[in-house]
């Protein structure tokens, strides 16, 4: 088996097994370590402007990459929206939110590194995980002067072949052929991105796994009975 | 009518003495761990201050707590999407220096420093990070018996309303402590703001506890709840706050600071309340009608529809038999002399405080306090406490119930002085008071002698109605950290139920059930 096919053929479905299991795994077996494991009590300073350039930043760009990348090819269509329309908005939104989350993600990285108290309470992998995600993102970026000339030229025949890719990842019928002629710096994003899912488990990124939209729906008080009511 | 039972408390703050017992036993049982050295889950202030953390009352500060906006009562940080929209960064989360950063001191470098002139001092090293710390500028007790000037003090925002700068001369000064502990509302604004749910209040006592496994460190509750008495772990990255040692309480025992007191200022008690109109009682439109509401929840244990009703609800027997017995009913609702700490606030706290009346003592003798008809206990209003300052700490500002309640605490004192000293029960100032002598002699034995069996009426949990098979849990580990023993956790083993905190209570496999 050739690189090209183990790691865009067989790597994702290895990264998504261990994103999932792992994440069931530590979910059932060592609950307590589940949490965001936020540092704000020991440095609150800059952490409003950081952690929430970051935060928004990252999640527009997770939306971005599913609604984009899997939305079956048609739908674009139906709605009036032409390919090389489609990446422009891909590289507008790309870059506005792709910017606020490296912004935010640097101060983060900076306060890590600098900042005496929440570098002795971090663990290693914290700085580990915020290191890769800046390189994934800055890979991320470092597409976009390539898409601009790509769409300049009308041609988007980069992007869909990179959206049929994941769609044939999702529907379980790889196909990494497609992408064998796209520019490296597509794939290397892309297996920096894949290694992201890899790490999740092990990572405090398990907190995306408990975003709270439960809250939103829920009484405010709440009480629990441990035993049993004899009339 | 909902009856629920609560295990409640009541802090005598006449007779405290500051002498930290409480904390301490508390400390060592429950925060002796990395990431919450900083955590008191029990302290005691010294009165005027700002406390711990710094100004906690100010909730222009912290936004904890509930207020009535528009008719609705909202948690004060916003509602449920405000309150999500912040999550990525609390904007009314202290920081740790509020608190204090914990630190310990160099105390080997006294064995191992070399030989010198000058003895070896054991200097201050961060706990956070390890660094050296120059100068503690704050700690957890930095105002303890009045230490520091008055302008920083007078912060203390139960001065509200009232002409402070008269008690910065020292012949006017006044002092009081005050203990402080999670009060196991009825109305928590901890679990109210909980994004994941895992706060949540026993049904059986009333007890406020966080689900280890289930929080995931947002840490609103930290921020939400009035009194910062919900305290974010560094290290664990969860929250974690006062159990009010349930362990203890569910074996009948009381609580450790309670235990531990030597002034015999604590009392434990069950008071069964009406849990279905807790909102609208919460919700009371004027902030003065707080006390009185929350007095009105609770119910009369010995009425026998109350007691119809709290067995149909699944309170056991022995507990309305608790609650016949409780010195907490008797000093909040038979005598009137407990009150709830910043009913403003709106969560209806359960752990009550008899307000201080001041040893004024020198004062008499010289005459110079109005007394009452026996010419030897000083009036209420003539204390060296200002009224208005109790008012604001323990009842939104109202006085008149403050007043009278030391003035009972003043007339049971002179009618037990006419007793044992003149020899003649002198009733005058009971009648003003309007208590009875049978009253006044029940407050001399709960407030003066203050023995143990009359302090804690505490029934014991009943194990043998819990829905899991408690027999499973023969031989296991008791508690733990969520870990194996040796330290590592490991995906082979599946943790148990884990209703606890702060540790992790071991649950074994229901046995027996299949």
């Amino acid at each position: 088996m050739n690189l090209q096919l183990f790691v865009y053929g067989v790597y994702p479905y290895i990264a998504g097994t261990v994103f999932l299991v792992g994440s069931a795994l530590r979910f059932d077996r060592d609950p307590y370590s589940w949490k965001s494991d936020s540092s704000q009590l020991l440095s609150k300073a800059n952490m409003r402007l950081a952690s929430n350039l970051f935060h928004v930043g990252i999640i527009a760009i997770f939306l971005g990459h599913f609604v984009g990348l899997l939305t079956p090819h048609v739908v674009f269509h139906a709605l009036g929206v032409s390919d090389v329309e489609h990446q422009y908005v891909a590289i507008a939104a790309g870059l506005a939110f792709g910017s606020l989350c490296l912004i935010g993600g640097v101060l983060l990285w900076l306060r890590r590194l600098l900042n005496q108290r929440v570098r002795s309470a971090g663990r290693r992998m914290d700085m580990f995980i915020l290191s890769w995600l800046l390189v994934t993102l800055s890979l991320g970026l470092s597409t976009i002067p390539v898409s601009i000339a790509h769409a300049r030229a009308g041609d988007p025949s980069v992007m869909l072949a990179l959206a049929t890719y994941v769609r044939s990842i999702a529907i379980f019928q790889p196909d990494p052929a497609v992408i064998a002629g796209v520019p490296v710096i597509f794939k290397v994003h892309l297996f920096f991105g894949m290694t992201v899912f890899l790490l999740f488990p092990f990572t405090r990124l398990v907190h995306i796994w408990s975003v709270p939209f439960g809250y939103l729906f829920r009484a405010y008080q709440v009480v629990r009975r441990k035993s049993v009511i004899v009339r | 009518m909902k009856v629920r039972a609560q295990m409640a408390m009541v802090l005598n703050l006449d007779k405290c003495i500051g002498c930290h017992t409480c904390s301490v036993v508390c400390k060592n049982v429950w925060t002796n761990r990395k990431g919450v050295e900083y955590a008191w889950f029990n302290n005691v202030e010294s009165k005027p201050g700002v406390g711990y953390p710094r100004q906690w009352e100010n909730q222009k500060i912290w936004n904890g707590g509930w207020v009535k906006r528009k008719g609705r009562l909202e948690l004060k940080s916003g509602g449920r999407a405000r309150r999500l929209s912040n999550i990525f960064a609390n904007p009314d989360l202290p920081e740790i220096d509020d608190y204090a950063e914990p630190f310990t001191f160099d105390y080997a470098h006294l064995q191992n420093a070399p030989l010198s002139e000058a003895a070896p001092t054991a200097r201050p090293r961060s706990l956070i990070d390890g660094s050296r710390m120059e100068k503690i500028t704050w700690g957890p007790n930095w105002e303890d018996d009045l230490a520091g000037e008055f302008a920083q003090r007078s912060r203390d925002s139960n001065f509200d309303d009232v002409q402070k700068q008269m008690y910065a001369e020292f012949e006017n000064t006044f002092h009081m402590y005050l203990p402080r502990l999670c009060n196991h509302c009825l109305n928590p604004a901890c679990i109210a703001a909980c994004p994941s749910g895992s706060i949540y209040k026993r049904e059986e006592d009333g007890i406020v506890l966080v689900d280890q496994n289930k929080c995931r460190g947002w840490r609103m509750c930290v921020s939400a709840c009035p009194y910062k008495k919900v305290y974010y772990n560094w290290q664990s990255g969860k929250a974690e706050k006062c159990i009010m040692c349930y362990p203890r309480i569910e074996s009948g025992m009381p609580t450790l600071c309670a235990e531990a007191c030597v002034g015999r200022i604590r009392y434990m008690g069950v008071i069964l309340y009406d849990a279905d109109r807790i909102l609208e009682m919460a919700g009371q439109d004027r902030e003065r009608d707080l006390y009185r509401s929350q007095l009105s929840l609770f119910l009369d244990p010995s009425r026998p529809e109350v007691v119809e009703q709290a067995r149909a609800d699944g309170v056991p027997d022995s507990w309305i038999g608790a609650a016949r017995n409780s010195p907490v009913y008797k000093m909040a609702i038979d005598w009137k002399i407990a009150f709830p700490i910043h009913p403003e606030f709106r969560t209806l706290p359960m752990v009550w405080y008899v307000p201080p009346l001041s040893p004024v003592q020198s004062q008499i003798d010289q005459g110079r306090l109005p007394t009452e008809v026996d010419g030897a206990i000083p009036k209420a209003e003539a204390l060296r406490l200002p009224v208005r300052y109790l008012a604001n700490l323990l009842t939104a500002g109202d006085e008149a119930p403050i007043v009278s309640a030391l003035n009972r605490l003043i007339a049971m004192r002179s009618y037990q002085r006419s007793v044992h000293v003149g020899g003649n029960a002198d009733r005058r100032a009971l009648d003003a008071a309007g208590l009875s002598e049978d009253q006044a002699q029940e407050m001399y034995r709960y407030l003066a002698i203050a023995n143990y069996e009359d302090r804690f009426v505490i029934p014991t949990g009943h194990e043998e109605l819990r829905e899991e098979d408690v027999y499973a849990f023969q031989g296991s580990n008791g508690f733990d950290f969520g870990k194996e023993p040796g330290g590592r956790s490991s995906p082979f083993r599946r943790p148990e139920r884990h209703e606890v905190h702060p540790m992790v209570f071991m649950r074994r496999p229901q046995a027996g059930k299949a």
